[in-house]
């Protein structure tokens, strides 16, 4: 199977900056102006976040984010109408992430079509479990050529682990600690170790390290050991504030790429 | 028709354990061992002395005479009000601290709604001298404050919730991501028949007392050991599973499920799953849930802490659907006027969850002949407050 998220592994192996946001935050509209400005300032990977009332996996700044977007009206409808030309201006793989509940709701094969027509590449949907979607759900997925990315922690045994790389068909994302989103990463013994035991099993799936990455120095720690990096929290507390949306966005990615490797 | 869960932990389309990856661990080692534990004979032998000796059971099954006369049927209250702590829910948080022990765990997390759960949770942790965490909905805490004082004199940790609607829902997400932070040494007793796989059957079983208690009894007492009706309030519903566990299988004894239809199921403040809800995924498990057309879960309302949550235990999901149980609703007026009247008519202040179940005795025809069992499932000292404002407002 292949989609923008697989060409951008195969084409660009490290140092790959990946970065959430929740869509609908902090304005409704704000969507596509996060999305186009996150490419120009060079953003290698979205992942956009479809709020949920109850999001147990998030820390207070994806929590916050997520009721202010639902206060604003933000539904999965709404966002596909909002992305609705967004290959127009954009190229980059664009991963949708949320809870089950809402895209369940939806209708599973309803969403994944809609990914199709609008050129998402793939989901990150962190209560579906592993079991589920191999047997209910992975052929609708590889039928709209979506990359259903998995999660694995310092917990994931390794066989366990072994099961989600031959299941994945995009990355693994890697959490860097026990812990919701929006924890930062400590950057101890334990940790360290911990990325190294992933790197040595040489998995197929190339990985992201993500939870508790929030600037240079822990993006760069994380890069060594993986192909790259997500940022959530740490952005999305950037968009607070009063500037225009473009500047907000621009300024936290000049203030990134400025002190940092790539 | 098998009402119990499979080995997936589904009743019939209803449980699973939809959970993200950094539960994974704690929940499959759970899964794996909990059946092996909880039936090993020095497991059973230890729980069984502890439920007598500390809580109190056997719970009486008491006849009501004035409540007989009034209903014209024979009215039974089995008498989980009289347990230690105060309600139910001690039978399970003896069973899940008795397990966490064995796992090796030193730290306990709970979330608690009507606060029932919190002490029992902060009971059974001060006497296994575990560190104990109870995450609770601000304003539950408020409306609930002698169960707080009585955690923090137990020794335990109550930390409001300031999520959401600050109820029940929001304490169990904070504890769920308490989980998430420490899943090495902590184990997280659930206080419903809620939750991923395998909390809901856990849970079942080691509630499933009450039932097994009223067969025997009601064999003392009438020569025969089932009635043609159990009644019970349904909120996650752990007190409605125990009473209903060992007369699943029995199709002529009706099973009665209240549910709290708050100010009205139609009002929009209700808490009324069954009535307001569809199948969705809260919590771990996929059940009938009180959500909107986008799948965002409804804040519900009740007037009772206790059953002021927008879900159902999957177990009672299953019965729903398949009409093995009737499923009631009794609103905050309608439960408040039975908690009075059995209180001035037998002298036995019910918790208003309990309250609940004893309205639907206004809702149902019974026959002279009739053998009914309510389950009173806690005591009412923790809503005084609420009892004394409503006598007020009524006065």
């Amino acid at each position: 199977m292949e989609n923008r998220i697989t060409s951008l592994l195969h084409q660009k192996g490290e140092n790959i900056l990946s970065i959430y946001f929740t869509a609908g935050y902090p304005e409704l509209n704000d969507t596509k102006r996060i999305i186009e400005e996150l490419e120009r300032c060079g953003a290698d990977l979205i992942e956009i976040g479809m709020p949920f009332s109850d999001p147990v996996a998030d820390g207070p700044v994806i929590q916050h984010s997520s009721e202010v977007a639902l206060s604003n009206g933000m539904t999965i409808n709404l966002l596909f109408e909002q992305l609705k030309e967004i290959r127009k201006t954009v190229s980059v793989p664009l991963i949708l992430m949320g809870y089950l509940n809402p895209v369940m709701q939806f209708g599973i094969e309803e969403f994944c079509l809609k990914c199709k027509e609008t050129g998402i590449d793939g989901t990150i949907i962190p209560d579906l479990p592993l079991e589920v979607y191999q047997e209910e759900y992975k052929e609708i997925f590889e039928k709209y050529s979506l990359s259903n990315i998995f999660l694995i922690t310092p917990q994931t045994p390794e066989q366990r682990i072994r099961m989600i790389d031959l299941l994945s068909n995009g990355f693994i994302y890697m959490v860097s600690s026990s812990s919701t989103t929006g924890v930062k990463e400590s950057g101890d013994n334990e940790q360290i170790a911990y990325f190294e035991r992933i790197r040595s099993m040489n998995l197929r799936s190339k990985q992201l390290i993500g939870f508790g990455i929030s600037d240079k120095a822990s993006f760069e720690r994380a890069a060594q050991y993986a192909s790259g990096a997500i940022i959530g929290s740490a952005f999305v507390t950037a968009l607070a504030g009063e500037m225009p949306i473009e500047h907000k966005v621009n300024a936290f990615m000049l203030k990134f790429l400025k002190t940092s490797i790539i | 028709m098998n009402y119990q869960s499979d080995e997936k932990g589904y009743y019939g389309t209803f449980g699973g354990a939809f959970i993200p990856e950094m539960m994974q661990q704690n929940i499959s080692q759970l899964q794996s061992c909990y059946i092996e534990i909880i039936e090993s004979d020095s497991f059973k032998e230890e729980f069984k002395t502890l439920l007598s000796d500390y809580a109190g059971r056997p719970s009486p099954l008491y006849y009501s005479d004035r409540l007989s006369d009034h209903y014209k049927a024979h009215i039974y209250l089995k008498r989980e009000d009289l347990n230690h702590t105060g309600s139910h829910k001690i039978n399970n948080t003896i069973g899940q601290i008795l397990l966490a022990k064995r796992l090796g765990k030193t730290r306990i997390i709970a979330e608690t709604g009507a606060g029932q759960h919190g002490v029992a949770t902060a009971t059974v942790c001060a006497r296994a001298g575990l560190e104990c965490i109870v995450y609770m909905g601000a304003v539950d805490v408020a409306r609930q404050s002698p169960n707080v004082e009585k955690m923090k004199m137990l020794g335990a940790e109550v930390r409001p919730v300031q999520s959401g609607s600050k109820t029940l829902k929001d304490a169990t997400n904070e504890a769920i991501r308490d989980w998430i932070n420490n899943p090495v040494d902590t184990h997280y007793i659930i206080g419903s028949v809620v939750g991923p796989h395998p909390y809901p059957d856990m849970v079942a079983r080691f509630q499933s007392v009450i039932s097994e208690e009223i067969r025997i009894q009601l064999k003392e007492k009438t020569g025969r050991e089932t009635p043609d009706y159990v009644i019970a309030c349904v909120g996650g519903g752990s007190n409605a599973a125990g009473s209903f566990y060992h007369f699943l299988n029995n199709p002529e004894v009706k099973l009665i499920a209240v549910e709290a239809g708050g100010k009205g199921v139609d009002t929009g403040e209700s808490a009324a799953t069954t009535q307001l809800g569809r199948p969705g995924i809260l919590h771990g498990s996929r059940s009938l849930l009180m959500q909107t057309a986008d799948g965002q879960v409804i804040e519900p309302y009740s007037i009772s802490a206790g059953l002021d949550y927008p879900g159902i235990g999957p177990m009672h999901a299953n019965l729903f659907k398949t009409h093995r149980a009737q499923f009631l609703s009794a609103t905050d007026d309608q439960a408040l006027k039975a908690a009075l009247y059995l209180s001035q008519k037998e002298g036995i202040i019910p918790a208003l969850e309990s309250a609940h179940a004893l309205a639907a005795l206004e809702m149902i025809e019974f026959k002279p002949d009739d053998v009914v069992v309510v389950n009173v499932s806690g005591r009412g000292d923790k809503d005084m407050e609420t009892f004394l404002k409503y006598f007020q407002s009524v006065k």
